[in-house]
């Protein structure tokens, strides 16, 4: 049996719509048959992993600050994929942006006043952006893989902040452990509703989604970003210069990122310690690509990929699976909803022998 | 054995990893694929050796197991690349995902047991020669085998019909294909090739290096690989030396932790990372001399017409 692909006169857009949905699918089915091989109930395992959390208040609470530096980074990280930009170091400038918008709180915590907030908001997107404008500018004037520069700062940054929190950072009153003071009330970001723990960093994530969406679809800069994305000889015969976008998509994804970082910690961590993200800047790789790379399509990407998580923690609570099982969730997804990408721009014929290739290609 | 010894003896150790997985992408990358999985696929041979070892108690038969799940798993990412023809570069960071969180799941029940390790094996007669023999001939076999693989590389790529075979089909794959060469069959193999040698190389970190399993112990090092293969320029013998001052770089920042200094510890751990940064940004600013070396169907798709 052999895999044949043929190219479809036009994209399909039953499938771009379908794809997404297909590959969850898939995943839920592969997540059972792995539960399965774990020797737990896969209906009962799939049901605590996807449907518990969703049944209370609190526990949707979770799932809305987990989603927003997700769907914020995502939201970033689209634009730069689709410029052609590999940005893969938002994990890094998340970190930056928490870093930077934590000077404030943790370096002049006497000062208090309704300015801090904004102002650490501010300088976290100047965090991000600024450490997002390395791999910028390596790639614009020295021509060197933004993948790997931005990755290999990932690292940097996350010992960085290792470096601050146990050394000049630490909390003067705090027994030694590895964390900075907790921010003063003026610093922290409030919560949106009464009703639970969500902050406004969720909000800052839909308007984000939605101000890039109507940049994508209505503006210049967002039809510069797409031909560009697609080809970079036809952007230049347009006029649009490849190393501005560089610099555009780069700059932007990172100020997201950096935004997202300092609202994590600012409204659901409240100070900085050696660890501040379950791996956001990578799990929005794979929000970005599950929602198609559209902003809104990644608004719903991020509710699903923040669901893995809680999902994780509740699996292990009720039915003792490690929770690491999320990690295997969100990669097993990322690979199917590529591979479901397949069926937009092709058709995929399965042949059996020669006979039936004969007969396909008498039927063209 | 003298202090200079030991430390050129750890830098050995330290870059065998790195030559073993960059080699392997580099054959990958020469047939015109991209796999940014080295990672996953080096997590994946770490942890399926360390199990397979402490399941069977032989770390040799654990070693085969690690260059089996490594190849094993770069089909997934061929299958989706090549017959699917999804995008590489999105693909091979899935695949890097996919390994980390699926490593960790495996090796959960083998955290903190003890490793072991592959025990040197001395070559007769070569192992007696004063300062060379203790370093290059009383070595771990995978040490061996990357010396093997490279020249066995160098030889293939450049001396053998297949390797221009190959060559051809990274640099024009419309042209090989017009020649009757299989594109895809060849890339299926070179990314096989790729995924064998990063799960050595993963065999390394968890039976040489460091014998015992870690979450994420391989630290970065598929994504240094990934440099490194950048940095030689597509050429096997300068992939050593480059992975042999990757591995000095991170052995003295080990040995300047040791003597204090006063210097940060996370500062020196950050070396090897900005010091690929460095010789990515020195290998790669003249843009005419990357178009010549870079293979020029990289990352390229590729799909038959019929």
């Amino acid at each position: 049996m052999r895999i044949e692909l043929e190219k479809r006169a036009k994209v399909s857009t039953l499938f771009s719509i379908l794809s997404p949905f297909i590959a969850f699918l898939l995943t839920i089915v592969f997540g059972g048959i792995m539960f399965a091989l774990l020797g737990k109930n896969p209906v009962m395992a799939l049901y605590s992993f996807f449907v518990e959390p969703l049944s209370e208040v609190w526990s949707l609470h979770e799932l809305a600050i987990k989603a927003a530096p997700l769907i914020l980074i995502a939201v970033g990280l689209s634009v730069c994929f689709r410029s052609n930009n590999w940005n893969i170091g938002a994990e890094g400038q998340f970190i930056m942006g928490a870093i930077a918008g934590s000077i404030l709180p943790v370096v002049f915590y006497d000062w208090q006043s309704p300015l801090v907030l904004p102002l650490m908001m501010l300088m976290g997107m100047l965090g991000g952006a600024l450490f997002a404008a390395i791999p910028a500018f390596l790639k614009a004037h020295m021509n060197t893989n933004e993948i790997l520069t931005s990755l290999m700062l990932v690292y940097v940054a996350q010992l960085f902040l290792d470096w601050l929190v146990r050394g000049p950072w630490r909390n003067p009153g705090g027994m030694n452990f590895p964390e900075t003071r907790t921010f003063a009330v003026d610093a922290i970001l409030p919560e949106m509703i009464a009703s639970g723990r969500t902050h406004w960093g969720f909000a800052f994530a839909i308007i984000a989604a939605v101000l890039v969406w109507f940049m994508m679809r209505y503006t210049l800069k967002g039809f510069e970003i797409s031909v560009l994305g697609q080809s970079e000889r036809a952007g230049r015969f347009a006029g649009f210069s490849s190393r501005r976008m560089i610099w555009f998509s780069m700059l932007l994804s990172g100020a997201f990122a950096g935004l997202a970082g300092i609202s994590e910690v600012s409204g659901a961590i409240q100070q900085l310690r050696p660890v501040i993200s379950p791996g956001y800047g990578f799990t929005a790789i794979i929000v970005a690509f599950l929602g198609r790379l559209n902003p809104l399509g990644i608004v719903a990407a991020g509710l699903v990929l923040a669901l893995t998580y809680l999902g994780g923690e509740a699996a292990q609570l009720s039915i003792g699976v490690s929770e690491k099982v999320t990690r295997v969730f969100q990669g097993l997804l990322l690979f199917f909803v590529l591979s479901c990408d397949t069926l937009i721009h092709y058709r995929i014929k399965l042949i059996f022998d020669r006979l039936t290739a004969t007969t396909s290609e008498g039927s063209r | 054995m003298g202090i200079v010894e030991a430390i050129l003896l750890s830098v050995i150790t330290a870059a065998t990893p790195l030559v073993l997985a960059a080699i392997g992408e580099l054959v990958t990358e020469r047939s015109g694929v991209l796999n940014l999985g080295v990672e996953g696929m080096m997590i994946m041979g770490a942890v399926s050796a360390f199990a397979i070892t402490q399941i069977t108690g032989s770390p040799y038969i654990g070693m085969f197991a690690g260059v089996a799940c490594g190849a094993l798993f770069s089909q997934l990412f061929a299958f989706l690349t090549l017959t699917l023809v999804a995008n590489q570069v999105a693909t091979g960071l899935a695949l890097t995902l996919l390994g980390i969180g699926v490593s960790g799941m495996m090796g959960e029940s083998f955290l903190g047991m003890q490793g072991v390790k592959l025990q040197p094996i001395a070559i007769p007669l070569l192992a007696d020669i004063p300062y060379v023999g203790p370093l290059l001939f009383r070595q771990d076999i995978i040490f061996y085998l990357s010396v093997a693989i490279v020249a066995g590389v160098h030889w293939f790529l450049f001396r053998s019909r297949a390797g221009l075979k190959l060559r051809a089909v990274g640099d024009s794959h419309a042209s090989a294909h017009a020649l009757g060469v299989s594109v895809i069959r060849t890339r299926y193999l070179a990314v096989m090739f790729g995924g064998a040698c990063a799960g050595l190389a993963g065999a390394q970190l968890s039976l040489v290096y460091t014998p015992q399993w870690v979450e994420n112990m391989s630290a970065g090092r598929g994504w240094i690989a990934l440099a490194l293969v950048v940095f030689s320029s597509w050429r096997p013998w300068r992939l050593v030396a480059g992975g042999y001052l990757f591995g000095a770089v991170s052995i003295s920042q080990l040995h300047a932790q040791a003597f204090g200094l006063g210097i940060p510890s996370q500062l020196l751990s950050s070396l090897p990372y900005v010091a690929t940064i460095v010789v990515l940004i020195l290998i790669s600013h003249n843009r005419r001399m990357t178009l010549i070396n870079t293979p020029a169907s990289l990352g390229k798709p590729f799909v038959p017409d019929r």
